[in-house]
Parts: C-alpha cells; sequence; structure tokens
C-alpha cells in the first residue's frame, strides 16, 4: 500500500525537481537575452550620437561654405538631405502663436429704440441701451474665467466676472465672482439672449429690474440623475447682499442667499420639459428691519424636431413670483408673473407673444433699466401693472438680429402706454454657447 | 473567533471584488457625433459602451446643449469631439457643466480626434465673417474620407490601449480586423465610383469636402451663398447659370436642409437632387461606418445614372 503511494510521490518530487531546474535554465537564458539587448541598445545609441555628430559637422561645414562660394554642389547635397530625411520642424512658432492663449473675446452691441406713448415712463427714442463685451478661457487645468463688460449709456458695469472650477470632487462646480444669480429662468439670461426686447414686468417690479439678482458671492451646484434618467440639478449661492431695488447689505453679515433646484426631462427626441423652483432671501431696500423674501417656480417647454431643427421651433416660458416683505407690523406680498410662446417659423424667422402681470409695493418702479421714484414708507401700498407684447425676430445670420415689439402696458391700472420697440443686435468676435 | 475573521474578510473580499469589477468594467465613450461613436465601437467592441450626442440626421452645428447629455458626459471616461469648432456652439458649456474632471479639455479623457486626420480647406490669409460661418481651422467634416475613418480608428484603438493597457492585445485585434475590412471596401467603393471621376456636382453646405476629393467629384458650387447663409434668389439664378454652363446634373443634399430651394434648382436645369447622408444614423437602416458609405455611394451611381 505505502510503496504503491511511494511512487507517485518520488515522481511528482522528481518532476518539481525537474521543473525547478528547468525554470532556473530559463532564467538564466533569459538573462543572458536581456545583456544582449542590453548591449545591442548601447551600441544602437552609439551609432545615433556618431550620426548626429555627423549631421552637426555636416551643417556646420555647409554653412561656413555657403556666403563664400553658392556653387550647386551644396545645394544639391541639402536638396538630398532634404529629400533622404523626414522633414523636421526646426525653431519655435510665430509671435502669433503665442495669442492663442489669448481669451476668446467678443462684443455684442445692443441698439433699442422706441415710439409710442410711453406715459410718464419714457424709453430714449433712440439709444444704444448696452454693448457686452466677453473674455472667456480655460484659466488652468482645474478651472476657467469668464467675464462680460457692459458698457451702457451710463457707463461700464462688471455684469458677471466669474472663476469656475468646473471638476471638483463629488462632481460639484464651485463659481466665485461677480454672477446672475439662479433665481428662475429670465434672471440667468443675458440680454442679447433674450427672446424680447425688454425683461418682463415680473422682473422690473420683483427681481431688481433690468440687472436682476446679480451680485458677487461663491455658487455651489451639482447635477445628478434622479429616477428614469430625470436631469436634475440643484444651486446653492451665498451673495454680498447688494442689489439694485432690491435687497441692501447695511452691514457685512446682511448676506443674501439663492438656492435653485431645476428638473428637466426629455419627453420625446423634439420636446422636453424644464421645471424649477428658487429662493431667495436678503435684507430689503426699503429698511434695515425689513427682509425681502422671494419664492419662484419656472417651467419651460420646448420643441425642435431634430431633423429640421434650423428651421421650427417652439418654446413656451412662464414663471411665477411671490415676494414676501415682513415689515413691522405688516407684510406684504406682491406676486408677478409672465407667460409667453415663441414660435420659429423660417429659418431666419420668430413670433412670439408674451403676457405679463405684476404687483409691487409703493408708487416706484422701473423701466428698460431706468428707476423712476424711491422707496417712500408712507407709501406702503401694492399697486397692479398689466402688460402684453408681440415680438416679430428676423435673423440675417447667426451674428446679427433685427426685432420689433408692440407693448401696450396698464400701469397701476390708470396710465397705459402703447409703444413700438426695436432693436438691433450684433456680435462680433467668438462668444462663447450659453448654457441651455 | 473564526466568525470574527470572516467578517473582517467579508468587506476584504467585497473591496477586492469591487476593485476587480472596476478594472474589468467597460470604458464609457461619449462621442460628439455617431460616425466617432460607430468608429470607437468598431475597436472597443464589448469592451466599451459608447453614446454619441448629436443624431446621424442632425445639423451637427447646431445640436441644442440639453441637460439630458450632462448626465451621459458626467459618466464618461472618455470624450470623443470631432473639434475644428464643429461644436463650439454647444460642446464647451456642457463639458464645463458635466462636472467629470476626466472629460474637461487638456486632460486624459478628453480625445480631439481632428488632430490625427487629414483637414481640408485650412483658411489661409485673412478669415472674416463676410465669409459665413466659415471654420477658421478647417473644415470639420473630415471622416467622409475612409482613409481618416482608417486614422480614427487607430487614434480609438491607441486610446484606449492607454486607458486599459490590459486589453491592448484586443484593442489591437479589433484594428486590424477593421482595417482588413475597410481596405476590402475601399477597393469596392472606388471601383464602382471609378467611372465618375471627375464629373461636377453642386452640394447644399460645405460637408463633402473629403468625400468628393477621395473619389473624384468636383464640387463646382454650393446652394448656399456662403457657409451657414440661406441661400437667395440672387445666388441660386448664379447656381442655375453655372449649372446649365458646366451641363452639370447633380445636386447633393445633407438631410436636416430644405430640399424647395434645391428641387426649384433642379427643375431649372433638369437635374435631379440625391439627400446624401454625411454621417452615421442620417437614416435608420444605416448603423456603422461601412454602411454609410454603401448607402452613398449607391445613390450617387444610381443618381449618376439616371442623369447619364
Amino acid at each position: 500500500m505505502l510503496k504503491g503511494i511511494r511512487i507517485p510521490v518520488f515522481a511528482l518530487v522528481l518532476a518539481t525537481f525537474g521543473s525547478l531546474a528547468a525554470a532556473a535554465q530559463s532564467s538564466a537564458e533569459l538573462l543572458a537575452r536581456f545583456k544582449a539587448m542590453e548591449d545591442r541598445i548601447k551600441a544602437l545609441e552609439a551609432e545615433v550620437q556618431e550620426l548626429k555628430g555627423q549631421q552637426a559637422a555636416t551643417t556646420a561645414a555647409l554653412t561656413a561654405a555657403a556666403p563664400a562660394t553658392p556653387t550647386p554642389a551644396p545645394a544639391v547635397a541639402l536638396a538630398e538631405t532634404a529629400t533622404s530625411q523626414t522633414p523636421q520642424a526646426l525653431g519655435g512658432a510665430g509671435p502669433a502663436a503665442a495669442k492663442v492663449l489669448n481669451p476668446d473675446i467678443a462684443v455684442i452691441g445692443d441698439f433699442l429704440g422706441a415710439a409710442g406713448n410711453g406715459t410718464s415712463r419714457p424709453t430714449p427714442a433712440l439709444e444704444m441701451h448696452e454693448s457686452e463685451v466677453a473674455f472667456q478661457a480655460i484659466l488652468d487645468p482645474y478651472a476657467r474665467a469668464d467675464f462680460f463688460l457692459t458698457f451702457g449709456e451710463h457707463g461700464v458695469d462688471l455684469e458677471e466676472g466669474f472663476l469656475t472650477f468646473p471638476a471638483l470632487p463629488g462632481h460639484l462646480e464651485l463659481r466665485v465672482g461677480k454672477m446672475r444669480a439662479a433665481f428662475g429662468k429670465v434672471n440667468t439670461l443675458h440680454n442679447h439672449v433674450l427672446p424680447w426686447a425688454d425683461r418682463p414686468l415680473m422682473t422690473q417690479n420683483l427681481v431688481g429690474g433690468e440687472d436682476g439678482i446679480d451680485d458677487a458671492g461663491l455658487a455651489l451646484s451639482r447635477i445628478f440623475a434622479g429616477p428614469k434618467d430625470t436631469f436634475f440639478e440643484g444651486t446653492a449661492q451665498l451673495f454680498h447682499g447688494e442689489v439694485e431695488n432690491l435687497f441692501h447689505a447695511y452691514r457685512r453679515s446682511d448676506v443674501s442667499t439663492v438656492d435653485h433646484l431645476r428638473a428637466y426631462r426629455d419627453i420625446t427626441e423634439s420636446t422636453n420639459l424644464d421645471l424649477g423652483v428658487s429662493y431667495s432671501r436678503g435684507h430689503s431696500v426699503w429698511s434695515p428691519a425689513v427682509i425681502d423674501q422671494l419664492y419662484g417656480v419656472d417651467a419651460t417647454v420646448r420643441w425642435k424636431p431634430l431633423r429640421r431643427s434650423i428651421y421650427h421651433s417652439f418654446v413656451g416660458r412662464s414663471e411665477f413670483t411671490w415676494s414676501r416683505l415682513d415689515f413691522p407690523g405688516r407684510t406684504f406680498t406682491p406676486f408677478g408673473y409672465y407667460v409667453s410662446g415663441d414660435y420659429q417659423f423660417a429659418r431666419r424667422w420668430f413670433l412670439g407673444g408674451r403676457f405679463d402681470r405684476s404687483e409691487r409695493l409703493g408708487n416706484w418702479f422701473t423701466v428698460d433699466g431706468d428707476i423712476f421714484g424711491t422707496p417712500d414708507l408712507s407709501d406702503l401700498s401694492l399697486h397692479q401693472d398689466t402688460g402684453g407684447s408681440l415680438v416679430l425676430t428676423y435673423w440675417p445670420s447667426e451674428f446679427s438680429q433685427i426685432r420689433g415689439q408692440l407693448r401696450r402696458t396698464l400701469y397701476g391700472g390708470s396710465q397705459t402706454a402703447n409703444e413700438l420697440l426695436f432693436q438691433f443686435q450684433f456680435s462680433i468676435g467668438a462668444h462663447g454657447a450659453h448654457p441651455f | 473567533m473564526k466568525i470574527s475573521r470572516s467578517f473582517l474578510l467579508l468587506p476584504v473580499l467585497a473591496l477586492a471584488a469591487s476593485g476587480l469589477s472596476q478594472a474589468a468594467g467597460k470604458i464609457n465613450v461619449v462621442t460628439a457625433t455617431q460616425d466617432l461613436a460607430a468608429l470607437a465601437a468598431e475597436v472597443g467592441g464589448d469592451h466599451i459602451s459608447v453614446e454619441a450626442i448629436a443624431k446621424g440626421y442632425q445639423d451637427p452645428h447646431f445640436v441644442e446643449p440639453k441637460p439630458s447629455f450632462l448626465l451621459k458626459l458626467q459618466r464618461a471616461d472618455l470624450l470623443a469631439v470631432v473639434g475644428l469648432q464643429l461644436e463650439i456652439g454647444w460642446l464647451p458649456p456642457l463639458v464645463t457643466q458635466s462636472g467629470n474632471s476626466k472629460i474637461q479639455v487638456g486632460a486624459g479623457g478628453y480625445l480631439d480626434i481632428s488632430q490625427f486626420c487629414q483637414i481640408l480647406e485650412i483658411p489661409t490669409g485673412q478669415v472674416t465673417r463676410a465669409m459665413g460661418d466659415v471654420h477658421p481651422l478647417g473644415n470639420p467634416h473630415y471622416w467622409l474620407d475612409p482613409e481618416n475613418g482608417r486614422r480614427i480608428a487607430k487614434a480609438f484603438q491607441n486610446k484606449f490601449s492607454e486607458m486599459r493597457p490590459s486589453d491592448a492585445a484586443y484593442f489591437a485585434q479589433r484594428y486590424a480586423d477593421f482595417d482588413q475590412r475597410l481596405a476590402a471596401a475601399e477597393k469596392r467603393w472606388e471601383a464602382a465610383m471609378a467611372p465618375y471621376r471627375g464629373r461636377k456636382v453642386v452640394t447644399y453646405h460645405r460637408s463633402l469636402p473629403n468625400f468628393c476629393e477621395r473619389f473624384g467629384l468636383v464640387v463646382v458650387d454650393y446652394i448656399e451663398p456662403r457657409p451657414g447663409i440661406p441661400p437667395t434668389p440672387a445666388h441660386t439664378l448664379e447656381v442655375i447659370n453655372t449649372m446649365k454652363r458646366d451641363n452639370i446634373k447633380l445636386i447633393l443634399v445633407e438631410p436636416y436642409f430644405d430640399l424647395r430651394t434645391p428641387n426649384s434648382i433642379a427643375q431649372a436645369t433638369g437635374g435631379t437632387v440625391a439627400v446624401m447622408l454625411p454621417s452615421v444614423g442620417g437614416v435608420k437602416e444605416v448603423t456603422n461606418y461601412f454602411e454609410l458609405f454603401d448607402y452613398d455611394i449607391n445613390l450617387l451611381t444610381s443618381a449618376f445614372a439616371k442623369v447619364k
């Protein structure tokens, strides 16, 4: 029995030793091969060095000979050298190459005219309403920078200037600088991408006028997938607290905040729905003791058939904003909204309409960026403005547009303004794409 | 004691398993267009998952940067772009907003395919917008030359191998197979187009220079007076006169352009309009790079036979 076991065990041991011996032999062979390869590499390196030396000597000789006797022989030799070797780029690039590091620069002009009876709130007949200058570039491997300066007839303003860290851990994005707040939809849009020549009454009365909530601060956002691949984006922003017509930082600690949650879903390949809720809070311009809180809901539906996307599209938008101002002993909740639709009926043509309604506190207001009146604590009453617009837009090219807007507004239920706004917008340079 | 050891071992094993599954997982590739996706799939096989942003039947210059694309980009290991500013109007904000450090410009997961290809129509001298929506870095519709298709596939092979060295042999084998099939297909396509070398055509947009150069077609004029500028009556008349003078009978139009102007020109000149696909996915049955050329070359040979 034992004998029977011993034989296979012995055979196994022999086989093991055998394989070990074979392994030792193959290791020795491998070492020898490595050594041979190492010697070969050294020999090749020496050859390369020798060839380089010869080439340098030839070049030096030709350079020395050329000015004295420009005979055909060296030229032939040079031509042969050039054809026999792979073309080699020598030296650096020209001075123009350094300019590739300059930021993308664009200038967008916005010329606005108005006709009709503007009642007591005149929009100038003709004005270079705003010229936006944009500088945009990738800063370094970790961040990009965007600056948007606006030149109006009343001076220069930094509309936005921020640094974006697009890829922080946890898929977070951080933005630092002055920026348009993520309150609703219209507040985030620059003038030149609005589908109208003006901003809705809701923005003028409740959300800081033409500039909207546009302040210095920090913004942290993150995108994430919800059920059935619904897109969500959460944004939290902390600002200095200084927004014209809305917030005022009486002390350093009087910061304002904006929070926004966005949900987006493709309904079909051509149609999608974009919903958002917003909240903002800051110290009111009315008084240090008054906190102004804004609540917003926005909805956008878009239709754009992919096969004919350059010819037809529709965008329906609506935003609702509630403001809550807590005065000592009294609370006011002015409310405003707009509903609009824009249909592209040809490659260059768009037709749109907008209905506006918004309350405001007190008898002061802004129209197309100009402020009329001042906050007066003795006049704490709500006034309602209602308006409607019909808009026709023509694009001569991607870089210019001509727009006419018929606007009828009933201010405070008493003054009616019937106006025709006309606008020319034009863009030069490399303006980066806007977020969707 | 044994139980506690098992408990200690479990998380370690779980971690190791998750690490292994991650290492062996597919490379998540997002491409700007379906053409790049098709070529990535040829080389990546089942070791990658690939999705394209722009559909083959939409104009790749005007893609809406929809938030749903952001979710794809957030998960991507590699983003392959056509480059040469084709996607300048929609892709940069998506990349920035994706929050994905791997695919930011300059990172290892950002691949500009144009750097590997032969680019035509690189403007020389001054470039202005008076020339229309011109691409200052060259024509970005370069994938329509099979030789560039081969270069793109090679670029994917190298990139995938760099990202997943353990699968390098697999990608090399896939590329070799693609190269062999492409060489065979090229002979077939060249033979089919040989009788029509030198034939003059009119195209709507400058989408086909690489295709035309490769197969010997001569583009004499465009329906657009300038790139990106819609047809004007004066230019349409010029095109009609040119076609009549040079006896040109074929107008090639991309599937996303309106056919009214090309059809009226064809009617005035006795020519014909062919809707040629510039991209994979232009019609449902064209699902890969080979089918794209098969479709277009069949279309052209039939159209040429029709107009004589």
